[in-house]
Protein backbone atom coordinates (compact mmCIF):
# COMPACT_ATOMS: atom_id res chain seq x y z
CA UNK A 1 0.00 0.00 0.00
CA UNK A 2 1.40 3.56 -0.74
CA UNK A 3 1.58 5.74 2.11
CA UNK A 4 0.24 9.64 2.27
CA UNK A 5 2.85 11.70 1.77
CA UNK A 6 3.16 15.44 2.09
CA UNK A 7 3.35 16.63 -1.39
CA UNK A 8 -0.28 14.55 -1.56
CA UNK A 9 -1.58 16.80 1.26
CA UNK A 10 -0.12 19.91 -0.24
CA UNK A 11 -1.43 19.33 -4.05
CA UNK A 12 -4.77 18.34 -2.27
CA UNK A 13 -4.82 21.77 -0.24
CA UNK A 14 -3.88 24.17 -3.12
CA UNK A 15 -6.43 22.48 -5.05
CA UNK A 16 -9.23 22.56 -2.56
CA UNK A 17 -8.96 25.29 0.15
CA UNK A 18 -5.98 27.49 -2.30
CA UNK A 19 -2.93 28.98 -1.22
CA UNK A 20 -2.18 32.07 1.08
CA UNK A 21 0.40 34.21 -1.47
CA UNK A 22 2.79 35.18 1.50
CA UNK A 23 3.59 31.73 1.67
CA UNK A 24 5.75 28.67 -0.06
CA UNK A 25 3.82 25.74 0.15
CA UNK A 26 6.79 23.92 -1.49
CA UNK A 27 9.44 25.09 0.99
CA UNK A 28 9.53 23.52 4.56
CA UNK A 29 5.94 23.31 5.82
CA UNK A 30 6.06 20.10 6.99
CA UNK A 31 5.78 21.49 10.85
CA UNK A 32 4.69 24.74 10.31
CA UNK A 33 1.51 25.47 11.78
CA UNK A 34 -1.62 25.49 9.42
CA UNK A 35 -2.71 28.72 10.75
CA UNK A 36 0.72 30.55 9.83
CA UNK A 37 0.06 28.85 6.37
CA UNK A 38 -3.39 30.43 6.03
CA UNK A 39 -5.47 26.87 6.66
CA UNK A 40 -8.15 27.67 8.94
CA UNK A 41 -10.52 24.74 10.17
CA UNK A 42 -12.46 24.38 7.25
CA UNK A 43 -9.54 24.20 5.28
CA UNK A 44 -8.72 20.72 6.92
CA UNK A 45 -12.81 19.79 6.73
CA UNK A 46 -12.80 20.59 2.87
CA UNK A 47 -9.00 18.55 2.76
CA UNK A 48 -10.91 15.57 5.04
CA UNK A 49 -13.91 15.66 2.21
CA UNK A 50 -11.27 15.15 -0.53
CA UNK A 51 -9.29 12.67 1.28
CA UNK A 52 -11.92 10.68 1.58
CA UNK A 53 -13.36 10.39 -1.94
CA UNK A 54 -9.46 10.41 -3.49
CA UNK A 55 -8.35 7.84 -0.80
CA UNK A 56 -11.07 6.19 0.94
CA UNK A 57 -10.24 7.30 3.82
CA UNK A 58 -12.44 8.59 6.93
CA UNK A 59 -10.81 10.96 9.23
CA UNK A 60 -12.44 10.98 13.04
CA UNK A 61 -13.56 14.62 13.25
CA UNK A 62 -12.01 14.74 16.90
CA UNK A 63 -8.78 13.86 16.02
CA UNK A 64 -9.39 16.21 12.61
CA UNK A 65 -9.67 19.28 15.17
CA UNK A 66 -6.16 18.10 17.09
CA UNK A 67 -4.08 18.26 13.70
CA UNK A 68 -1.61 21.50 14.15
CA UNK A 69 0.72 20.77 11.33
CA UNK A 70 0.91 19.57 7.71
CA UNK A 71 3.13 16.74 9.41
CA UNK A 72 0.53 15.83 12.00
CA UNK A 73 -2.00 15.26 8.91
CA UNK A 74 0.21 13.41 7.34
CA UNK A 75 0.48 10.94 9.78
CA UNK A 76 -2.90 11.16 10.97
CA UNK A 77 -4.25 9.75 7.50
CA UNK A 78 -1.49 7.34 7.48
CA UNK A 79 -2.15 5.36 10.59
CA UNK A 80 -5.90 5.62 9.44
CA UNK A 81 -5.16 4.23 6.36
CA UNK A 82 -3.25 1.43 8.24
CA UNK A 83 -5.95 0.82 10.38
CA UNK A 84 -8.64 0.67 7.52
CA UNK A 85 -6.88 -1.15 5.26
CA UNK A 86 -8.31 0.65 2.53
CA UNK A 87 -5.78 3.13 0.01
CA UNK A 88 -3.60 2.17 -3.01
CA UNK B 1 -25.17 66.01 13.25
CA UNK B 2 -22.26 64.09 11.86
CA UNK B 3 -21.95 64.12 8.42
CA UNK B 4 -21.34 60.76 6.59
CA UNK B 5 -18.78 61.21 3.93
CA UNK B 6 -18.02 59.08 1.26
CA UNK B 7 -13.83 58.93 0.93
CA UNK B 8 -13.02 56.17 -0.99
CA UNK B 9 -14.50 53.66 -4.26
CA UNK B 10 -14.13 50.02 -5.20
CA UNK B 11 -16.18 49.33 -8.26
CA UNK B 12 -16.63 46.15 -10.38
CA UNK B 13 -19.07 46.75 -13.20
CA UNK B 14 -20.28 45.47 -16.42
CA UNK B 15 -18.64 48.68 -18.38
CA UNK B 16 -15.68 49.12 -16.20
CA UNK B 17 -13.21 47.44 -13.46
CA UNK B 18 -12.15 50.46 -11.02
CA UNK B 19 -14.13 53.86 -10.27
CA UNK B 20 -12.22 55.66 -13.19
CA UNK B 21 -13.18 53.06 -15.74
CA UNK B 22 -16.93 53.01 -14.92
CA UNK B 23 -17.37 56.41 -14.64
CA UNK B 24 -15.70 57.31 -18.52
CA UNK B 25 -17.84 54.21 -19.65
CA UNK B 26 -21.27 55.53 -17.89
CA UNK B 27 -20.25 59.31 -19.24
CA UNK B 28 -19.70 58.19 -23.07
CA UNK B 29 -22.92 55.86 -22.52
CA UNK B 30 -21.08 53.13 -23.96
CA UNK B 31 -23.12 50.18 -24.08
CA UNK B 32 -22.16 46.71 -21.78
CA UNK B 33 -25.22 44.59 -22.29
CA UNK B 34 -24.23 41.53 -24.70
CA UNK B 35 -25.22 37.72 -25.03
CA UNK B 36 -25.34 35.29 -22.23
CA UNK B 37 -23.25 32.42 -23.49
CA UNK B 38 -25.16 29.18 -24.34
CA UNK B 39 -28.12 30.67 -22.72
CA UNK B 40 -31.21 28.62 -23.72
CA UNK B 41 -33.64 30.52 -21.81
CA UNK B 42 -36.11 33.42 -22.73
CA UNK B 43 -33.61 36.00 -21.12
CA UNK B 44 -30.84 36.06 -23.81
CA UNK B 45 -29.00 39.18 -22.30
CA UNK B 46 -27.11 40.69 -19.60
CA UNK B 47 -24.60 43.29 -18.62
CA UNK B 48 -21.34 41.26 -17.71
CA UNK B 49 -18.49 42.21 -15.68
CA UNK B 50 -15.20 41.29 -18.21
CA UNK B 51 -11.63 41.00 -17.32
CA UNK B 52 -11.85 40.49 -13.22
CA UNK B 53 -9.26 37.60 -12.97
CA UNK B 54 -9.78 36.35 -9.09
CA UNK B 55 -6.22 34.76 -9.16
CA UNK B 56 -4.95 37.97 -9.53
CA UNK B 57 -7.78 40.32 -7.74
CA UNK B 58 -7.73 38.30 -4.33
CA UNK B 59 -5.79 36.09 -2.09
CA UNK B 60 -5.68 32.48 -3.56
CA UNK B 61 -6.98 30.97 -0.52
CA UNK B 62 -9.76 33.16 -0.49
CA UNK B 63 -11.10 31.95 -4.43
CA UNK B 64 -11.91 27.90 -3.59
CA UNK B 65 -14.34 29.30 -1.04
CA UNK B 66 -16.24 32.53 -2.57
CA UNK B 67 -19.18 32.81 -5.14
CA UNK B 68 -18.09 35.80 -8.20
CA UNK B 69 -20.23 38.05 -6.54
CA UNK B 70 -18.00 37.62 -3.06
CA UNK B 71 -14.68 37.60 -5.39
CA UNK B 72 -16.19 40.84 -6.64
CA UNK B 73 -17.10 42.22 -3.11
CA UNK B 74 -13.33 41.24 -1.48
CA UNK B 75 -11.57 43.54 -4.40
CA UNK B 76 -14.15 46.08 -4.51
CA UNK B 77 -13.44 46.56 -0.47
CA UNK B 78 -10.09 46.69 -1.38
CA UNK B 79 -9.70 48.91 -3.70
CA UNK B 80 -12.27 51.49 -1.93
CA UNK B 81 -9.93 51.34 1.00
CA UNK B 82 -6.72 52.06 -1.11
CA UNK B 83 -8.73 54.67 -2.83
CA UNK B 84 -9.33 56.22 0.17
CA UNK B 85 -5.51 55.87 1.75
CA UNK B 86 -6.63 54.13 4.40
CA UNK B 87 -4.36 52.18 6.54
CA UNK B 88 -7.11 49.98 8.41
CA UNK B 89 -4.34 48.58 11.05
CA UNK B 90 -4.26 52.04 12.36
CA UNK B 91 -7.89 51.55 13.65
CA UNK B 92 -9.39 49.63 16.57
CA UNK B 93 -11.20 46.87 14.69
CA UNK B 94 -14.35 47.45 16.91
CA UNK B 95 -14.34 51.13 15.01
CA UNK B 96 -14.93 49.55 11.97
CA UNK B 97 -17.93 48.26 10.51
CA UNK B 98 -19.33 46.39 7.05
CA UNK B 99 -22.82 46.97 5.40
CA UNK B 100 -23.83 45.23 2.30
CA UNK B 101 -26.50 44.78 0.83
CA UNK B 102 -27.88 41.53 -0.40
CA UNK B 103 -30.33 40.10 -2.94
CA UNK B 104 -30.57 36.19 -3.14
CA UNK B 105 -26.19 34.88 -2.27
CA UNK B 106 -23.94 32.68 -3.97
CA UNK B 107 -26.18 31.54 -6.41
CA UNK B 108 -23.67 29.69 -8.87
CA UNK B 109 -21.77 28.55 -6.07
CA UNK B 110 -24.42 27.15 -4.58
CA UNK B 111 -26.07 25.57 -8.27
CA UNK B 112 -22.52 23.99 -8.26
CA UNK B 113 -22.47 22.14 -4.31
CA UNK B 114 -26.44 21.46 -5.15
CA UNK B 115 -25.37 19.55 -8.47
CA UNK B 116 -22.85 17.80 -6.95
CA UNK B 117 -25.35 16.33 -4.09
CA UNK B 118 -27.55 15.52 -6.33
CA UNK B 119 -25.70 13.79 -8.86
CA UNK B 120 -22.43 12.64 -6.98
CA UNK B 121 -23.92 12.42 -2.77
CA UNK B 122 -23.45 14.31 0.24
CA UNK B 123 -19.46 14.04 0.67
CA UNK B 124 -18.79 15.50 -2.55
CA UNK B 125 -20.18 19.00 -1.56
CA UNK B 126 -17.87 21.58 -0.68
CA UNK B 127 -17.51 22.53 3.35
CA UNK B 128 -17.33 26.14 1.88
CA UNK B 129 -21.35 25.54 0.87
CA UNK B 130 -21.58 26.20 4.35
CA UNK B 131 -21.29 30.39 4.13
CA UNK B 132 -20.46 30.79 0.32
CA UNK B 133 -23.96 31.01 -1.27
CA UNK B 134 -25.38 32.76 2.69
CA UNK B 135 -26.74 36.32 1.52
CA UNK B 136 -24.43 37.70 4.35
CA UNK B 137 -21.34 36.26 2.42
CA UNK B 138 -19.99 39.47 1.48
CA UNK B 139 -20.35 41.20 4.95
CA UNK B 140 -18.56 38.44 6.18
CA UNK B 141 -15.38 38.00 4.21
CA UNK B 142 -14.49 41.84 3.66
CA UNK B 143 -14.81 41.66 7.91
CA UNK B 144 -12.53 38.78 8.03
CA UNK B 145 -10.24 39.64 5.59
CA UNK B 146 -9.35 43.11 7.55
CA UNK B 147 -10.07 42.32 10.87
CA UNK B 148 -13.22 44.25 11.21
CA UNK B 149 -15.32 43.79 14.14
CA UNK B 150 -17.42 46.81 14.41
CA UNK B 151 -21.05 46.91 13.52
CA UNK B 152 -21.62 44.62 10.37
CA UNK B 153 -24.70 43.17 8.97
CA UNK B 154 -26.60 42.90 5.51
CA UNK B 155 -29.63 44.28 4.19
CA UNK B 156 -31.92 42.75 2.10
CA UNK B 157 -34.76 44.65 -0.23
CA UNK B 158 -33.95 43.47 -3.74
CA UNK B 159 -32.95 46.43 -5.99
CA UNK B 160 -33.65 49.31 -2.95
CA UNK B 161 -31.61 46.71 -0.92
CA UNK B 162 -27.97 48.74 -1.78
CA UNK B 163 -29.47 52.02 -1.23
CA UNK B 164 -30.62 51.08 2.67
CA UNK B 165 -27.16 49.17 3.21
CA UNK B 166 -25.79 53.07 2.45
CA UNK B 167 -28.35 54.30 4.84
CA UNK B 168 -27.82 51.79 7.93
CA UNK B 169 -23.70 52.89 7.41
CA UNK B 170 -24.57 56.08 7.11
CA UNK B 171 -26.89 55.57 10.10
CA UNK B 172 -24.05 54.01 12.28
CA UNK B 173 -21.43 56.39 11.39
CA UNK B 174 -23.59 59.01 12.69
CA UNK B 175 -23.83 57.21 16.14
CA UNK B 176 -19.67 56.81 16.23
CA UNK B 177 -18.42 54.34 14.26
CA UNK B 178 -15.21 55.49 12.90
CA UNK B 179 -15.28 54.03 9.20
CA UNK B 180 -17.84 51.61 8.00
CA UNK B 181 -17.50 49.87 4.50
CA UNK B 182 -20.74 49.55 2.93
CA UNK B 183 -22.33 48.80 -0.74
CA UNK B 184 -23.17 45.39 -2.38
CA UNK B 185 -22.45 43.25 -4.72
CA UNK B 186 -24.10 40.78 -6.92
CA UNK B 187 -24.03 38.37 -9.88
CA UNK B 188 -27.19 36.84 -10.60
CA UNK B 189 -26.29 35.17 -14.37
CA UNK B 190 -25.95 31.63 -13.85
CA UNK B 191 -28.93 29.30 -14.48
CA UNK B 192 -30.17 28.80 -11.09
CA UNK B 193 -30.52 32.21 -10.49
CA UNK B 194 -32.00 33.10 -13.78
CA UNK B 195 -34.96 30.73 -13.63
CA UNK B 196 -35.81 32.18 -10.16
CA UNK B 197 -35.62 35.72 -11.60
CA UNK B 198 -37.71 34.38 -14.74
CA UNK B 199 -40.31 33.17 -12.73
CA UNK B 200 -40.83 36.84 -11.09
CA UNK B 201 -41.84 37.77 -14.77
CA UNK B 202 -39.51 41.21 -15.15
CA UNK B 203 -37.08 39.88 -17.47
CA UNK B 204 -37.04 40.80 -20.70
CA UNK B 205 -36.77 38.33 -23.77
CA UNK B 206 -35.92 40.57 -26.23
CA UNK B 207 -33.12 39.29 -28.72
CA UNK B 208 -31.39 42.65 -29.59
CA UNK B 209 -28.89 44.05 -26.71
CA UNK B 210 -30.15 47.83 -27.96
CA UNK B 211 -33.52 47.07 -27.01
CA UNK B 212 -33.57 44.75 -24.66
CA UNK B 213 -33.78 46.97 -21.39
CA UNK B 214 -36.05 50.21 -22.52
CA UNK B 215 -37.29 52.34 -19.18
CA UNK B 216 -39.67 54.89 -20.30
CA UNK B 217 -39.73 53.78 -23.72
CA UNK B 218 -43.32 52.31 -25.54
CA UNK B 219 -41.26 49.44 -26.05
CA UNK B 220 -40.48 48.88 -22.28
CA UNK B 221 -40.65 44.80 -21.99
CA UNK B 222 -38.73 44.35 -18.82
CA UNK B 223 -35.09 44.51 -17.90
CA UNK B 224 -31.34 42.53 -18.19
CA UNK B 225 -30.12 41.91 -15.73
CA UNK B 226 -25.84 42.66 -15.13
CA UNK B 227 -23.64 41.66 -12.64
CA UNK B 228 -20.85 44.26 -10.44
CA UNK B 229 -21.08 46.95 -7.68
CA UNK B 230 -19.54 49.00 -5.93
CA UNK B 231 -18.41 49.22 -2.19
CA UNK B 232 -17.79 52.83 -0.58
CA UNK B 233 -15.89 54.22 2.68
CA UNK B 234 -17.94 56.12 4.66
CA UNK B 235 -16.37 58.35 7.66
CA UNK B 236 -17.04 61.30 9.67
CA UNK B 237 -16.84 64.07 7.34
CA UNK B 238 -14.53 66.01 10.37
CA UNK B 239 -12.29 62.53 10.89
CA UNK B 240 -11.93 62.78 6.84
CA UNK B 241 -10.77 65.99 7.33
CA UNK B 242 -8.21 65.30 10.25
CA UNK B 243 -6.62 62.34 8.04
CA UNK B 244 -6.64 64.84 4.81
CA UNK B 245 -8.49 62.19 3.09
CA UNK B 246 -10.52 63.12 0.00
CA UNK B 247 -14.06 63.53 0.03
CA UNK B 248 -16.32 62.67 -2.38
CA UNK B 249 -19.53 63.48 -1.32
CA UNK B 250 -21.81 63.15 1.39
CA UNK B 251 -25.11 60.86 2.08
CA UNK B 252 -27.49 63.99 2.52
CA UNK B 253 -30.68 62.39 3.09
CA UNK B 254 -32.83 59.08 2.87
CA UNK B 255 -36.01 57.60 2.71
CA UNK B 256 -37.70 54.40 2.34
CA UNK B 257 -41.65 53.46 2.74
CA UNK B 258 -42.90 50.21 1.25
CA UNK B 259 -45.99 50.15 -1.13
CA UNK B 260 -49.56 48.76 -0.06
CA UNK B 261 -50.66 45.08 -1.06
CA UNK B 262 -51.28 45.05 -5.22
CA UNK B 263 -54.83 44.54 -4.55
CA UNK B 264 -55.39 46.82 -2.14
CA UNK B 265 -56.30 49.69 -4.86
CA UNK B 266 -53.89 51.78 -3.09
CA UNK B 267 -50.73 53.76 -5.28
CA UNK B 268 -47.37 52.87 -4.33
CA UNK B 269 -45.22 55.03 -2.29
CA UNK B 270 -42.42 56.17 -3.81
CA UNK B 271 -43.27 59.43 -3.93
CA UNK B 272 -43.10 59.59 -0.03
CA UNK B 273 -40.20 57.78 0.07
CA UNK B 274 -38.63 60.84 -2.13
CA UNK B 275 -39.93 63.58 0.45
CA UNK B 276 -38.81 61.90 3.25
CA UNK B 277 -35.13 61.67 1.80
CA UNK B 278 -35.47 65.26 0.97
CA UNK B 279 -36.51 66.71 4.05
CA UNK B 280 -34.28 64.14 5.31
CA UNK B 281 -31.38 66.03 3.71
CA UNK B 282 -32.64 69.17 4.28
CA UNK B 283 -33.04 70.20 0.38
CA UNK B 284 -36.11 71.39 -1.31
CA UNK B 285 -37.07 69.58 -4.84
CA UNK B 286 -35.50 72.73 -6.60
CA UNK B 287 -32.07 71.89 -4.63
CA UNK B 288 -32.11 68.30 -6.85
CA UNK B 289 -29.72 68.66 -9.92
CA UNK B 290 -30.88 65.33 -11.21
CA UNK B 291 -32.17 62.15 -10.64
CA UNK B 292 -30.90 58.38 -10.84
CA UNK B 293 -34.02 56.58 -11.74
CA UNK B 294 -34.73 53.25 -11.01
CA UNK B 295 -35.79 52.75 -14.41
CA UNK B 296 -37.83 49.18 -14.06
CA UNK B 297 -38.77 48.92 -17.58
CA UNK B 298 -42.01 47.59 -16.95
CA UNK B 299 -44.83 49.73 -18.33
CA UNK B 300 -46.88 50.12 -14.64
CA UNK B 301 -43.42 50.56 -12.85
CA UNK B 302 -42.42 53.31 -15.12
CA UNK B 303 -45.65 54.85 -15.11
CA UNK B 304 -45.38 54.83 -11.40
CA UNK B 305 -41.99 56.87 -11.27
CA UNK B 306 -42.79 58.96 -13.71
CA UNK B 307 -45.59 60.13 -12.05
CA UNK B 308 -43.63 60.25 -8.08
CA UNK B 309 -41.10 62.17 -9.89
CA UNK B 310 -43.81 64.99 -11.58
CA UNK B 311 -45.31 65.29 -8.02
CA UNK B 312 -42.47 65.98 -6.65
CA UNK B 313 -40.81 67.95 -9.04
CA UNK B 314 -43.47 69.29 -11.26
CA UNK B 315 -43.96 68.22 -15.27
CA UNK B 316 -40.23 68.46 -16.50
CA UNK B 317 -39.39 69.26 -13.31
CA UNK B 318 -35.71 67.96 -13.23
CA UNK B 319 -33.57 65.67 -15.29
CA UNK B 320 -33.68 62.38 -14.80
CA UNK B 321 -31.56 59.36 -15.85
CA UNK B 322 -31.01 55.76 -15.40
CA UNK B 323 -27.04 54.62 -16.70
CA UNK B 324 -28.36 51.50 -15.59
CA UNK B 325 -29.38 51.21 -19.39
CA UNK B 326 -25.89 50.41 -20.33
CA UNK B 327 -25.39 47.61 -18.14
CA UNK B 328 -28.34 46.10 -16.45
CA UNK B 329 -30.50 45.98 -13.01
CA UNK B 330 -27.74 44.26 -10.62
CA UNK B 331 -30.11 44.26 -7.64
CA UNK B 332 -27.82 44.85 -4.68
CA UNK B 333 -25.28 45.98 -6.96
CA UNK B 334 -27.35 48.57 -8.70
CA UNK B 335 -28.09 51.20 -6.13
CA UNK B 336 -23.95 51.36 -5.23
CA UNK B 337 -23.14 51.80 -8.66
CA UNK B 338 -25.70 54.60 -9.30
CA UNK B 339 -24.59 56.31 -6.24
CA UNK B 340 -21.27 56.20 -7.42
CA UNK B 341 -22.52 58.19 -11.03
CA UNK B 342 -24.46 60.47 -9.08
CA UNK B 343 -21.17 61.29 -7.16
CA UNK B 344 -19.12 61.78 -9.89
CA UNK B 345 -21.66 63.57 -11.78
CA UNK B 346 -21.68 65.98 -9.09
CA UNK B 347 -18.16 66.59 -9.25
CA UNK B 348 -17.29 66.75 -12.74
CA UNK B 349 -20.92 68.76 -13.28
CA UNK B 350 -22.13 66.49 -15.92
CA UNK B 351 -25.03 64.05 -16.11
CA UNK B 352 -24.62 60.90 -17.64
CA UNK B 353 -26.93 59.83 -20.63
CA UNK B 354 -29.42 57.01 -20.48
CA UNK B 355 -28.73 54.78 -23.54
CA UNK B 356 -30.59 52.84 -25.89
CA UNK B 357 -34.21 54.75 -24.94
CA UNK B 358 -35.59 56.39 -28.47
CA UNK B 359 -39.51 56.18 -28.30
CA UNK B 360 -40.33 58.24 -25.59
CA UNK B 361 -43.62 56.88 -23.41
CA UNK B 362 -46.86 58.98 -23.12
CA UNK B 363 -44.96 60.11 -19.41
CA UNK B 364 -42.88 62.72 -21.20
CA UNK B 365 -43.33 64.58 -17.94
CA UNK B 366 -39.87 62.60 -17.68
CA UNK B 367 -36.83 65.11 -18.37
CA UNK B 368 -34.95 61.64 -19.44
CA UNK B 369 -31.53 62.99 -20.68
CA UNK B 370 -30.36 61.06 -23.59
CA UNK B 371 -26.65 62.79 -24.11
CA UNK B 372 -24.53 64.36 -21.78
CA UNK B 373 -25.88 67.78 -20.52
CA UNK B 374 -23.98 69.83 -18.11
CA UNK B 375 -25.21 69.85 -14.55
CA UNK B 376 -25.73 72.35 -12.12
CA UNK B 377 -26.29 72.43 -8.56
CA UNK B 378 -25.17 69.55 -6.00
CA UNK B 379 -27.55 67.24 -4.91
CA UNK B 380 -27.99 64.25 -6.46
CA UNK B 381 -31.13 61.90 -5.62
CA UNK B 382 -31.16 57.97 -6.21
CA UNK B 383 -34.18 55.92 -6.54
CA UNK B 384 -34.25 52.31 -6.07
CA UNK B 385 -37.13 50.11 -5.97
CA UNK B 386 -37.18 46.30 -5.04
CA UNK B 387 -39.65 43.18 -5.82
CA UNK B 388 -42.23 43.36 -2.39
CA UNK B 389 -43.08 47.20 -2.94
CA UNK B 390 -39.72 48.27 -1.18
CA UNK B 391 -38.82 51.81 -2.40
CA UNK B 392 -35.68 53.50 -1.53
CA UNK B 393 -34.18 57.27 -2.40
CA UNK B 394 -30.77 58.49 -1.15
CA UNK B 395 -29.73 61.79 -1.77
CA UNK B 396 -26.01 62.61 -2.17
CA UNK B 397 -24.41 65.96 -2.00
CA UNK B 398 -21.43 68.09 -2.53
CA UNK B 399 -22.45 70.99 -0.71
CA UNK B 400 -18.89 72.32 0.70
CA UNK B 401 -17.34 70.15 -0.50
CA UNK B 402 -13.82 70.83 -1.88
CA UNK B 403 -12.74 69.77 -5.25
CA UNK B 404 -10.92 65.87 -4.56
Amino acid sequence: MDAFTLAELIRIMRECAGEDDQVDLDGDVAEVDFAELGYDSLALLETAGRLAREWGVSLPEEELTQVRTPAGYVALVNRELAQSGAGG
Amino acid sequence: MTTAAVTGIGVVAPNGLGVADYWSAVLRGQPAIGPIPDSTYPVRFAGQVVGFEPDRHLPGRLVPQTDRMTQFAIAAADWAVQDAKLDLSGFDPLDVGVVTAGTSGGFSFGQRELANLCHRGPEHVSAYMSFAWFYAVNSGQISIRHDLRGPTGVLVADQAGGLDALAQARRKVRQGTRLVLTGGLDCPLCPYSLTAQLAGGRLSDRDDPATAYLPFDVRAGGHVPGEGGAILVLEDRAQAGARGAAVYGEIAGYGATTDPHPDSGRPPNLRRAIELALADAGLHPADVAVVFADAAAVPELDQAEARALAEVFGPHGVPVTAPKTAIGRIYAGGGPLDVVAALLALRERVIPPTVNVARRTVDRAVDLVEAPRPLTGSAALVLARGVGGFNSALVVSTRDIVDR
